[in-house]
Protein backbone atom coordinates (compact mmCIF):
# COMPACT_ATOMS: atom_id res chain seq x y z
CA UNK A 1 0.00 0.00 0.00
CA UNK A 2 2.56 1.86 0.77
CA UNK A 3 4.90 2.23 -1.90
CA UNK A 4 1.97 2.23 -4.38
CA UNK A 5 0.87 5.98 -2.87
CA UNK A 6 4.91 6.44 -3.35
CA UNK A 7 4.72 5.38 -7.06
CA UNK A 8 1.12 6.87 -7.37
CA UNK A 9 2.52 10.86 -9.05
CA UNK A 10 4.75 9.58 -11.01
CA UNK A 11 1.58 7.32 -12.38
CA UNK A 12 -0.73 10.09 -12.26
CA UNK A 13 2.44 12.19 -14.40
CA UNK A 14 2.83 9.40 -16.62
CA UNK A 15 -1.67 9.21 -17.18
CA UNK A 16 -1.41 12.92 -17.87
CA UNK A 17 1.59 12.61 -20.39
CA UNK A 18 -0.62 10.02 -22.15
CA UNK A 19 -4.01 11.99 -22.49
CA UNK A 20 -1.66 15.05 -23.80
CA UNK A 21 0.05 12.68 -26.30
CA UNK A 22 -2.86 11.83 -27.84
CA UNK A 23 -4.16 15.28 -28.10
CA UNK A 24 -1.17 15.75 -30.23
CA UNK A 25 -2.55 13.69 -32.78
CA UNK A 26 -6.08 15.09 -32.40
CA UNK A 27 -7.54 17.33 -35.19
CA UNK A 28 -9.63 20.00 -33.96
CA UNK A 29 -10.65 20.61 -36.97
CA UNK A 30 -12.33 17.17 -36.82
CA UNK A 31 -16.43 18.39 -35.05
CA UNK A 32 -17.99 15.75 -35.34
CA UNK A 33 -21.80 16.27 -36.99
CA UNK A 34 -24.58 17.38 -35.11
CA UNK A 35 -26.46 15.73 -37.47
CA UNK A 36 -25.66 12.00 -37.35
CA UNK A 37 -28.72 9.75 -36.91
CA UNK A 38 -31.31 12.69 -37.93
CA UNK A 39 -33.35 12.88 -41.29
CA UNK A 40 -32.11 15.47 -43.97
CA UNK A 41 -34.11 18.64 -43.18
CA UNK A 42 -36.25 19.40 -45.12
CA UNK A 43 -35.74 22.01 -48.07
CA UNK A 44 -36.94 23.33 -50.74
CA UNK A 45 -34.09 24.46 -53.80
CA UNK A 46 -34.15 23.92 -57.77
CA UNK A 47 -32.45 21.67 -59.69
CA UNK A 48 -28.65 23.07 -60.52
CA UNK A 49 -28.81 22.01 -64.30
CA UNK A 50 -33.06 23.43 -64.47
CA UNK A 51 -34.37 26.62 -62.83
CA UNK A 52 -37.75 25.37 -62.67
CA UNK A 53 -37.30 22.09 -61.16
CA UNK A 54 -37.89 22.21 -57.43
CA UNK A 55 -36.08 19.46 -55.17
CA UNK A 56 -37.11 18.39 -52.00
CA UNK A 57 -35.86 16.02 -49.54
CA UNK A 58 -37.75 13.52 -50.77
CA UNK A 59 -35.97 13.22 -53.64
CA UNK A 60 -32.97 11.85 -51.83
CA UNK A 61 -34.79 8.89 -50.45
CA UNK A 62 -34.68 5.41 -51.47
CA UNK A 63 -31.24 4.63 -52.32
CA UNK A 64 -28.18 4.87 -50.50
CA UNK A 65 -27.05 8.72 -51.01
CA UNK A 66 -23.98 10.05 -50.57
CA UNK A 67 -24.83 14.24 -51.04
CA UNK A 68 -21.23 15.80 -51.66
CA UNK A 69 -21.07 19.79 -50.99
CA UNK A 70 -18.95 21.60 -54.06
CA UNK A 71 -18.54 24.88 -55.34
CA UNK A 72 -16.47 25.75 -57.97
CA UNK A 73 -14.18 28.57 -55.70
CA UNK A 74 -13.61 25.27 -53.80
CA UNK A 75 -10.05 23.99 -54.83
CA UNK A 76 -10.16 20.15 -53.02
CA UNK A 77 -13.12 19.67 -55.15
CA UNK A 78 -10.91 19.43 -58.47
CA UNK A 79 -8.94 16.97 -56.45
CA UNK A 80 -11.93 15.21 -55.12
CA UNK A 81 -13.55 15.52 -58.68
CA UNK A 82 -12.17 11.71 -60.59
CA UNK A 83 -12.99 10.19 -57.48
CA UNK A 84 -16.51 10.80 -57.45
CA UNK A 85 -16.44 10.23 -61.06
CA UNK A 86 -15.72 6.56 -60.28
CA UNK A 87 -18.11 6.19 -57.08
CA UNK A 88 -20.84 7.70 -59.57
CA UNK A 89 -19.96 4.83 -62.17
CA UNK A 90 -19.97 2.34 -59.87
CA UNK A 91 -23.39 2.58 -59.17
CA UNK A 92 -23.19 1.50 -55.51
CA UNK A 93 -24.73 4.50 -54.21
CA UNK A 94 -26.57 7.55 -55.51
CA UNK A 95 -24.17 10.39 -55.78
CA UNK A 96 -25.67 13.71 -55.63
CA UNK A 97 -24.52 17.47 -55.10
CA UNK A 98 -25.26 20.38 -53.33
CA UNK A 99 -23.93 23.46 -55.46
CA UNK A 100 -23.22 25.43 -52.02
CA UNK A 101 -22.67 29.38 -52.16
CA UNK A 102 -22.03 29.29 -55.53
CA UNK A 103 -23.02 30.98 -59.16
CA UNK A 104 -25.48 28.93 -61.32
CA UNK A 105 -23.50 29.78 -64.21
CA UNK A 106 -19.62 28.94 -62.93
CA UNK A 107 -21.56 26.05 -61.46
CA UNK A 108 -23.23 24.51 -65.21
CA UNK A 109 -19.56 25.31 -66.76
CA UNK A 110 -17.78 23.65 -64.36
CA UNK A 111 -19.49 20.61 -64.79
CA UNK A 112 -19.27 20.86 -68.67
CA UNK A 113 -15.63 21.46 -68.43
CA UNK A 114 -15.08 18.54 -66.44
CA UNK A 115 -17.47 16.02 -65.84
CA UNK A 116 -20.54 15.58 -63.94
CA UNK A 117 -21.02 12.92 -61.79
CA UNK A 118 -24.11 13.79 -60.03
CA UNK A 119 -27.49 12.60 -60.49
CA UNK A 120 -27.91 16.14 -60.13
CA UNK A 121 -27.23 19.02 -57.70
CA UNK A 122 -29.14 21.13 -55.32
CA UNK A 123 -28.26 24.96 -56.08
CA UNK A 124 -27.66 26.40 -52.76
CA UNK A 125 -26.91 29.74 -53.45
CA UNK A 126 -27.40 31.42 -50.44
CA UNK A 127 -25.64 28.37 -48.37
CA UNK A 128 -29.17 28.03 -46.27
CA UNK A 129 -29.53 24.64 -47.09
CA UNK A 130 -25.62 24.59 -45.81
CA UNK A 131 -26.60 25.83 -42.36
CA UNK A 132 -29.39 23.46 -41.98
CA UNK A 133 -26.43 20.80 -42.32
CA UNK A 134 -23.93 22.43 -40.43
CA UNK A 135 -21.79 22.42 -43.32
CA UNK A 136 -18.81 24.53 -42.50
CA UNK A 137 -17.04 24.43 -45.85
CA UNK A 138 -16.98 22.77 -49.11
CA UNK A 139 -15.59 19.79 -49.98
CA UNK A 140 -17.84 17.69 -47.42
CA UNK A 141 -19.72 14.43 -48.06
CA UNK A 142 -22.94 13.05 -46.56
CA UNK A 143 -24.03 9.35 -46.12
CA UNK A 144 -27.33 9.21 -46.18
CA UNK A 145 -29.82 5.88 -46.19
CA UNK A 146 -32.47 4.69 -47.81
CA UNK A 147 -35.26 6.36 -45.06
CA UNK A 148 -33.39 9.70 -45.61
CA UNK A 149 -31.36 9.47 -42.57
CA UNK A 150 -27.96 11.20 -42.32
CA UNK A 151 -25.87 8.52 -41.09
CA UNK A 152 -22.36 9.75 -41.34
CA UNK A 153 -20.72 13.22 -42.73
CA UNK A 154 -16.87 13.37 -43.99
CA UNK A 155 -15.29 16.76 -44.14
CA UNK A 156 -12.39 17.29 -46.75
CA UNK A 157 -12.01 15.70 -50.18
CA UNK A 158 -12.62 11.78 -50.75
CA UNK A 159 -9.86 9.89 -52.46
CA UNK A 160 -9.32 5.83 -52.09
CA UNK A 161 -7.78 6.01 -49.14
CA UNK A 162 -10.90 7.89 -47.28
CA UNK A 163 -13.15 5.83 -48.93
CA UNK A 164 -12.01 2.49 -47.77
CA UNK A 165 -11.44 3.69 -44.33
CA UNK A 166 -14.36 6.01 -44.04
CA UNK A 167 -17.24 5.20 -46.83
CA UNK A 168 -16.89 1.44 -47.18
CA UNK A 169 -17.55 0.39 -43.91
CA UNK A 170 -20.95 2.70 -43.07
CA UNK A 171 -21.83 1.76 -46.89
CA UNK A 172 -22.12 -1.95 -46.06
CA UNK A 173 -23.21 -1.28 -42.14
CA UNK A 174 -26.61 0.18 -44.72
CA UNK A 175 -26.78 -2.09 -46.85
CA UNK A 176 -26.72 -4.94 -44.42
CA UNK A 177 -29.49 -3.38 -42.35
CA UNK A 178 -31.43 -3.00 -45.49
CA UNK A 179 -31.18 -7.13 -46.38
CA UNK A 180 -31.96 -7.99 -43.24
CA UNK A 181 -34.96 -5.76 -43.00
CA UNK A 182 -36.44 -7.49 -46.13
CA UNK A 183 -35.85 -10.69 -44.79
CA UNK A 184 -37.47 -10.09 -41.50
CA UNK A 185 -40.10 -8.13 -43.79
CA UNK A 186 -40.20 -4.92 -42.40
CA UNK A 187 -41.20 -2.22 -44.95
CA UNK A 188 -39.03 0.14 -45.19
CA UNK A 189 -40.12 1.50 -48.66
CA UNK A 190 -41.85 4.45 -46.97
CA UNK B 1 5.30 76.69 -41.46
CA UNK B 2 4.96 75.22 -37.79
CA UNK B 3 1.28 76.14 -37.90
CA UNK B 4 1.08 74.42 -40.87
CA UNK B 5 2.20 71.52 -39.62
CA UNK B 6 0.62 71.59 -36.57
CA UNK B 7 -2.72 71.85 -38.47
CA UNK B 8 -2.28 68.99 -41.13
CA UNK B 9 -0.97 66.65 -38.53
CA UNK B 10 -4.20 67.58 -36.34
CA UNK B 11 -6.17 66.65 -39.83
CA UNK B 12 -4.28 63.53 -40.26
CA UNK B 13 -4.85 62.44 -36.40
CA UNK B 14 -8.48 63.33 -36.75
CA UNK B 15 -8.60 61.31 -40.19
CA UNK B 16 -6.75 58.59 -38.74
CA UNK B 17 -8.80 58.22 -35.60
CA UNK B 18 -12.40 58.72 -37.54
CA UNK B 19 -11.24 56.20 -40.27
CA UNK B 20 -9.68 53.69 -38.16
CA UNK B 21 -12.71 53.41 -35.85
CA UNK B 22 -15.61 53.40 -38.70
CA UNK B 23 -13.66 50.61 -40.34
CA UNK B 24 -12.59 48.55 -37.91
CA UNK B 25 -15.06 48.63 -34.97
CA UNK B 26 -17.18 46.25 -37.53
CA UNK B 27 -15.53 44.03 -39.91
CA UNK B 28 -19.17 43.12 -40.40
CA UNK B 29 -21.78 43.76 -42.58
CA UNK B 30 -24.29 46.44 -41.71
CA UNK B 31 -27.37 45.32 -40.13
CA UNK B 32 -30.16 47.67 -39.29
CA UNK B 33 -32.23 47.24 -36.09
CA UNK B 34 -35.36 48.78 -34.78
CA UNK B 35 -34.17 49.09 -31.33
CA UNK B 36 -30.94 48.93 -29.04
CA UNK B 37 -31.82 45.90 -27.20
CA UNK B 38 -31.83 43.59 -30.11
CA UNK B 39 -29.01 45.45 -31.42
CA UNK B 40 -27.44 44.48 -28.13
CA UNK B 41 -28.46 41.05 -28.39
CA UNK B 42 -27.35 40.32 -31.66
CA UNK B 43 -24.10 41.54 -30.50
CA UNK B 44 -23.78 39.54 -27.81
CA UNK B 45 -24.71 36.21 -29.42
CA UNK B 46 -22.22 36.77 -32.22
CA UNK B 47 -19.68 37.00 -29.28
CA UNK B 48 -21.12 33.88 -27.18
CA UNK B 49 -21.13 31.80 -30.69
CA UNK B 50 -17.98 30.52 -32.52
CA UNK B 51 -16.85 30.34 -36.01
CA UNK B 52 -17.06 26.35 -36.52
CA UNK B 53 -14.28 26.90 -39.15
CA UNK B 54 -12.21 29.39 -37.56
CA UNK B 55 -12.34 27.75 -34.26
CA UNK B 56 -10.47 30.68 -32.33
CA UNK B 57 -12.73 33.08 -33.56
CA UNK B 58 -16.59 34.24 -32.01
CA UNK B 59 -18.86 34.88 -35.15
CA UNK B 60 -18.59 38.25 -34.82
CA UNK B 61 -14.68 38.27 -35.45
CA UNK B 62 -14.53 36.27 -38.73
CA UNK B 63 -14.41 37.17 -41.85
CA UNK B 64 -15.03 33.87 -43.36
CA UNK B 65 -18.39 33.36 -45.16
CA UNK B 66 -19.83 30.79 -42.75
CA UNK B 67 -19.43 33.31 -40.31
CA UNK B 68 -21.29 36.13 -42.28
CA UNK B 69 -23.97 33.66 -43.33
CA UNK B 70 -24.34 32.43 -39.19
CA UNK B 71 -24.59 36.05 -38.86
CA UNK B 72 -27.08 36.71 -41.11
CA UNK B 73 -29.33 33.55 -39.94
CA UNK B 74 -28.47 34.82 -35.88
CA UNK B 75 -30.11 38.59 -36.97
CA UNK B 76 -33.21 36.98 -39.14
CA UNK B 77 -33.95 34.38 -36.22
CA UNK B 78 -34.02 37.59 -33.63
CA UNK B 79 -36.11 39.34 -36.36
CA UNK B 80 -38.73 36.31 -35.90
CA UNK B 81 -38.74 36.81 -32.05
CA UNK B 82 -36.91 33.98 -31.11
CA UNK B 83 -34.94 33.92 -27.60
CA UNK B 84 -31.41 33.72 -26.78
CA UNK B 85 -31.31 30.15 -26.11
CA UNK B 86 -33.93 29.13 -29.20
CA UNK B 87 -31.22 30.85 -31.30
CA UNK B 88 -28.32 29.13 -29.46
CA UNK B 89 -30.63 26.01 -29.74
CA UNK B 90 -30.74 26.30 -33.54
CA UNK B 91 -27.32 26.60 -33.72
CA UNK B 92 -26.15 23.65 -31.47
CA UNK B 93 -28.61 21.32 -33.83
CA UNK B 94 -26.80 21.99 -36.80
CA UNK B 95 -22.97 22.84 -35.62
CA UNK B 96 -23.21 20.44 -32.17
CA UNK B 97 -21.55 21.90 -28.60
CA UNK B 98 -19.00 22.98 -30.52
CA UNK B 99 -20.53 26.15 -31.52
CA UNK B 100 -20.71 27.49 -27.64
CA UNK B 101 -18.02 29.65 -26.50
CA UNK B 102 -19.22 28.59 -23.31
CA UNK B 103 -20.25 24.59 -23.18
CA UNK B 104 -23.04 23.56 -21.72
CA UNK B 105 -22.67 20.88 -18.46
CA UNK B 106 -23.28 17.40 -19.39
CA UNK B 107 -21.93 14.07 -19.45
CA UNK B 108 -19.15 14.53 -22.17
CA UNK B 109 -18.46 18.12 -20.43
CA UNK B 110 -18.19 17.04 -16.61
CA UNK B 111 -14.57 16.60 -16.83
CA UNK B 112 -14.42 19.75 -18.31
CA UNK B 113 -16.17 22.31 -15.67
CA UNK B 114 -15.36 20.27 -12.32
CA UNK B 115 -12.14 18.75 -13.15
CA UNK B 116 -10.49 21.65 -11.92
CA UNK B 117 -12.39 21.91 -8.95
CA UNK B 118 -11.63 18.40 -8.04
CA UNK B 119 -7.62 18.91 -9.02
CA UNK B 120 -7.90 21.79 -6.24
CA UNK B 121 -9.83 19.53 -4.16
CA UNK B 122 -7.05 16.28 -4.68
CA UNK B 123 -4.36 19.00 -3.68
CA UNK B 124 -5.53 20.45 -0.41
CA UNK B 125 -6.41 16.77 0.74
CA UNK B 126 -3.03 16.12 0.00
CA UNK B 127 -1.66 18.98 2.16
CA UNK B 128 -3.87 18.46 4.90
CA UNK B 129 -3.03 15.14 5.04
CA UNK B 130 0.84 15.62 4.94
CA UNK B 131 0.33 18.82 7.44
CA UNK B 132 -1.76 16.48 10.06
CA UNK B 133 0.26 13.40 9.83
CA UNK B 134 2.03 12.96 13.49
CA UNK B 135 5.37 13.25 13.58
CA UNK B 136 7.66 9.85 13.56
CA UNK B 137 8.07 8.75 17.20
CA UNK B 138 11.31 8.75 18.36
CA UNK B 139 12.99 5.98 20.70
CA UNK B 140 13.61 7.33 23.72
CA UNK B 141 17.29 5.84 24.13
CA UNK B 142 18.02 5.80 27.92
CA UNK B 143 21.45 4.73 29.44
CA UNK B 144 21.91 2.12 31.79
CA UNK B 145 23.61 2.34 35.23
CA UNK B 146 26.72 0.85 33.30
CA UNK B 147 26.31 2.50 30.35
CA UNK B 148 26.20 5.72 32.58
CA UNK B 149 29.41 5.29 34.01
CA UNK B 150 31.87 3.95 30.92
CA UNK B 151 30.20 7.16 29.51
CA UNK B 152 31.72 9.30 32.33
CA UNK B 153 35.20 6.77 32.25
CA UNK B 154 35.25 7.92 28.54
CA UNK B 155 34.48 11.59 29.24
CA UNK B 156 37.36 11.88 31.75
CA UNK B 157 39.51 9.94 29.87
CA UNK B 158 38.87 12.41 26.79
CA UNK B 159 39.78 15.49 29.24
CA UNK B 160 43.27 14.12 29.98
Amino acid sequence: MNTLIRFLPLILVLALGLVLYRGLSLDPKDIPSALIGKPMPEFSLTKLTDESQTITQDDLKGKISLLNVWGTWCVYCKYEHPYLVDIAKSGRVALYGLNYKDERIAANQWLKDYEDPYVFSIFDESGRLGVDLGVTAAPETFVIDLNGIIRMKHVGPIDARVWQAKFLPIIKMIEHEHQSDQTTGVNSDD
Amino acid sequence: MINLLFKTSIGFLFFYVVISTTVFASPVDTYAFNDAVTEKRFNELNKELRCPKCQNQNLADSNSPIAKDLRREVYELLHQGKADIEIMNYMVARYGDFVLYRPRVNSLTYVLWFGPAVLILIGVLVVVFIVRRKPIERKKVELSVDEKDKLTALLKDKDL
